[in-house]
């Protein structure tokens, strides 16, 4: 036991870390137009990447997820927010699987 | 706006996040539990790490028997794409927050919190820093300690459903911007593109899973910084309204 604690404390440690140290350490304001746009652009390509193509396996079954991940890019590109996206994606992803395994 | 309506505008924010967590938390509990890990352990590592990808995978090595080195290796590589978004945000931050608030909601930052708040018009404030991540940081752990208390009576499939969830916030939040604003849609098309040719190219195989992450994100995002400069703050974005503007001030201050 004292070694899963003594790994979830380290663990902890390198996830606070590169999340604290460039807001802490980095206070200027960047000036550079390209660096700028770098970091604006930022937030749509690691979001993207983390989702493509992990989404894909993210049920265990390819087709239930596949039938989740239309189901999410739809109710996005209709402006659902957060909440419905995810419930719709896990309902529809639930009801393919089911279907499937009739 | 006052420290206090910061504080309510920027948790009416976090909600929808909260909520979104809940089902990937329960997996995660699940998960850990199943495996053999104390239910207490399991809350305290979502309470400490509050990370998806990094826990995930972290738990994974303890309960596989891992050597620590590799534990912490492992997780810190897919918690490096934080650096990113913390540099990204330093930008946003206004000059009067002070060191030890940073070091504190700092804590908060997930890749949920970090886009919502970059996606805000103005510079953010720390009261609304804290009021964004106190949700989120309390339906994770809240979550976790559902899923490792009534996991074991969840039905197989329904579970295997809610893995998609974290995904499917993902995607609330990048189609909306994406929709507006052509430079975005094509930076995440071609981050996700550089994305599969280095999980799918056999001989790029020897790149794990964290390094891919960063690697993707910095050329996709540095092939949008070259062709579409950002050069005021109107043009990157298109993101302003985000979707997740159903959280009005106006709401937060009946409470």
């Amino acid at each position: 036991m004292p070694r899963t604690l003594i790994a979830v404390f380290l663990m902890a440690l390198v996830t606070y870390i590169p999340r604290v140290l460039p807001i802490v350490v980095f206070r200027r304001e960047i000036k550079s137009v390209w660096l700028k746009s770098f970091l604006r652009y930022v937030p749509y390509a690691v979001l993207g990447v983390l989702t493509f193509p992990d989404i894909l396996y993210s049920t265990g079954e390819f087709l239930p997820s596949l039938a989740g991940t239309v189901a999410a890019l739809f109710l996005a590109y209709k402006g659902k927010s957060l909440l419905p996206v995810a419930s719709g994606a896990i309902l529809t992803a639930y009801i393919a699987g089911l279907i499937l395994h009739i | 706006m006052s420290a206090k309506e910061d504080f309510c505008y920027g948790f009416t924010k976090g909600l929808p996040i909260a909520l979104g967590y809940v089902p990937v938390s329960l997996t995660f509990g699940l998960m850990a539990v199943s495996g053999g890990i104390p239910a207490w352990t399991a809350i305290l590592i979502s309470l400490t790490n509050l990370t998806s990808a990094g826990q995930f995978a972290g738990t994974n090595l303890i309960l596989e028997n891992a050597g620590l080195l590799e534990i912490t290796l492992t997780t810190f590589i897919i918690n490096i794409r934080y650096l990113l978004m913390s540099l990204s945000l330093s930008q946003k931050l206004g000059p009067e927050i002070t060191l030890t608030q940073r070091l504190i909601f700092g804590f908060g930052i997930t890749d949920e919190t970090f886009s919502v708040a970059s996606m805000e018009e103005k510079k953010l404030t720390s009261a609304y820093m804290f009021g964004l991540v106190s949700g989120p940081i309390m339906g994770w752990t809240l979550g976790t300690a559902l899923g490792s208390v009534i996991g074991s009576v969840l039905p197989e499939a329904i579970g295997n459903a809610m893995g998609i969830a974290l995904y499917a916030m993902f995607i609330a939040i990048i189609v909306p911007p994406a929709k507006r604003s052509k430079p975005v849609l094509n930076i995440v098309l071609i981050s996700i593109g550089i994305n599969l040719v280095l999980k799918y190219v056999p001989f790029l195989g020897f790149i794990s899973s964290g390094f891919r992450v960063i690697l993707a994100t910095i050329a996709g995002a540095g092939i949008g910084a070259s062709l579409w400069p950002v050069t005021d703050n109107s043009a990157g974005a298109a993101q302003n309204q985000s979707n997740m503007d159903g959280g009005d001030v106006s709401r937060c201050r009946e409470h």
